[in-house]
């Protein structure tokens, strides 16, 4: 049997979803029967790979960064799972959305009491306009909302889909 | 003054019900469940939440279970592909017209707009998000409204005019600019007419309105007071 290819990606979000696949303890023991992970935070691949049966994308798409990741990933994925609140609504990180990217910065990097208060612009991607959630960016194509979805729900998504088939599980999740 | 007794069908089942019920009142007398929001049961109906909708044979049109009467002879479906799409789209469009956080929201887990997107099986919102800014008013004592996570069902504006009879909470602007203010718009705390009894808080379905010091998924509502009144004040509605 050929294992399928598995990645996992972390855009903007806790790495609250990647401890709750984690969690999966015991049972990830069963899976890498059946997976090579070939690209995650988890491990250290630099590059993404050609093709990639399943990715995981945990976050919101908040950066430049973000956004040519996932439209890279999307290219090279032939499913492509959004995991977790902030992939899948934004969750907290479009909590800033109301307000825009200078006012935000400006809260955070510009307070008066700061000594040698600056806004970082070398080595960090830029903030786009607003975090948004990963479908609105590329195509998605199963939803796992929760914050964080638990390890039960990440193993029943992974194995239904490395048996080939569509995970329903629309009435067992909710957001939050 | 007698209410003649109607029948009808609802999904092809047989009922009956007084002339003067709503077919959502007769559907629920015969345990067969239609989604509400902003319906509850001692307040008056106003069918704003459209998530009743059903459909009625040679009626084009979708009607509000709600505040539609029962007919004789009527022929209702609560159950249809057509009308599951447009529940799910009105939970969407609710979901994308304000800003819901539920992971950090002090409803998580009590909240009945949360549970129904779970009951219709909405696990994404495709509608874009419109990130509105609004001002949350934290004036009064006790309590706190984050008009954020409000949905416009207007419970608390019913309640506090047609139970406390204070009509403290009322509705301002129009389209998608209303939201429910207190007074004549003043900050909370500094309404004249609001006695603090705490009802509105308590039909609140979401996060909208709630409890100072309650924090992330500890403010569940309690509205055992709603059935109660309504039944010591004798008033059928």
């Amino acid at each position: 049997m050929t294992r399928k290819k598995l990645a996992t990606v972390w855009l903007d979000g806790c790495s609250g979803c990647h401890m709750s696949f984690l969690d999966m303890d015991e049972r990830l023991l069963a899976l890498a029967d059946s997976i090579e992970l070939v690209y995650s935070p988890l491990v250290d691949f630099k590059q993404f790979p050609e093709r990639v049966d399943l990715t995981l994308v945990e976050g919101a798409v908040s950066s430049e960064d973000d956004l040519k990741k996932i439209r890279h990933i999307r290219q090279h994925t032939r499913v492509l799972i959004s995991l977790g609140d902030c992939a899948v609504t934004a969750n907290v990180p479009s909590m800033r959305n109301p307000f825009g990217v200078k006012a935000i910065l400006d809260a955070v990097y510009q307070q008066p009491d700061l000594l040698n208060a600056q806004v970082p612009s070398e080595g960090v991607p830029s903030l786009l306009p607003v975090a948004r959630p990963v479908h609105m960016v590329v195509p998605v194509d199963v939803y796992v909302p929760g914050c964080p979805p638990s390890a039960d729900q990440i193993y029943f998504v992974v194995s239904e889909l490395l048996a080939e088939r569509q995970p329903d599980l629309r009435r067992m999740l909710r957001f939050g | 003054m007698t209410n003649r007794v109607l029948t009808l069908q609802i999904n092809g089942q047989e009922v009956s019900g007084r002339e003067d019920e709503t077919i959502l009142e007769v559907a629920r007398e015969h345990d067969i469940h239609i989604p509400t929001l902003c319906q509850l049961e001692g307040l008056s109906s106003i069918g704003a939440c459209r998530l009743c909708l059903v459909e009625v044979a040679n009626v084009p049109k979708l009607l509000t279970a709600c505040i539609t009467p029962i007919q004789e002879g009527m022929e209702v479906h609560t159950e249809s592909e057509r009308l599951n799409h447009y529940r799910r789209l009105v939970i969407e469009m609710l979901f994308s017209e304000g800003n819901h956080i539920c992971s950090v929201c002090v409803s998580n887990g009590h909240c009945e707009l949360q549970n129904m997107a779970q009951l219709l099986g909405v696990d994404h919102v495709h509608l874009p998000y419109r990130n509105p800014q609004r001002r949350v008013d934290a004036s009064h004592d006790r309590f706190i409204f984050d008009p954020n996570r409000c949905i416009l069902c207007t419970r608390c504006v019913r309640v506090c005019d047609e139970v406390e009879g204070a009509h403290t909470w009322d509705l301002k602007a129009r389209g998608i600019q209303s939201q429910v203010m207190t007074d004549l718009n003043q900050p909370w705390g500094d309404s004249t007419s609001c006695t603090s009894c705490g009802k509105c808080v308590h039909l609140c379905p979401t996060g909208a309105l709630f409890e100072k010091g309650k924090s992330v998924a500890e403010m569940s509502k309690r509205r055992e007071f709603l059935p109660y009144l309504t039944i010591m004040r004798g008033k059928h509605r």
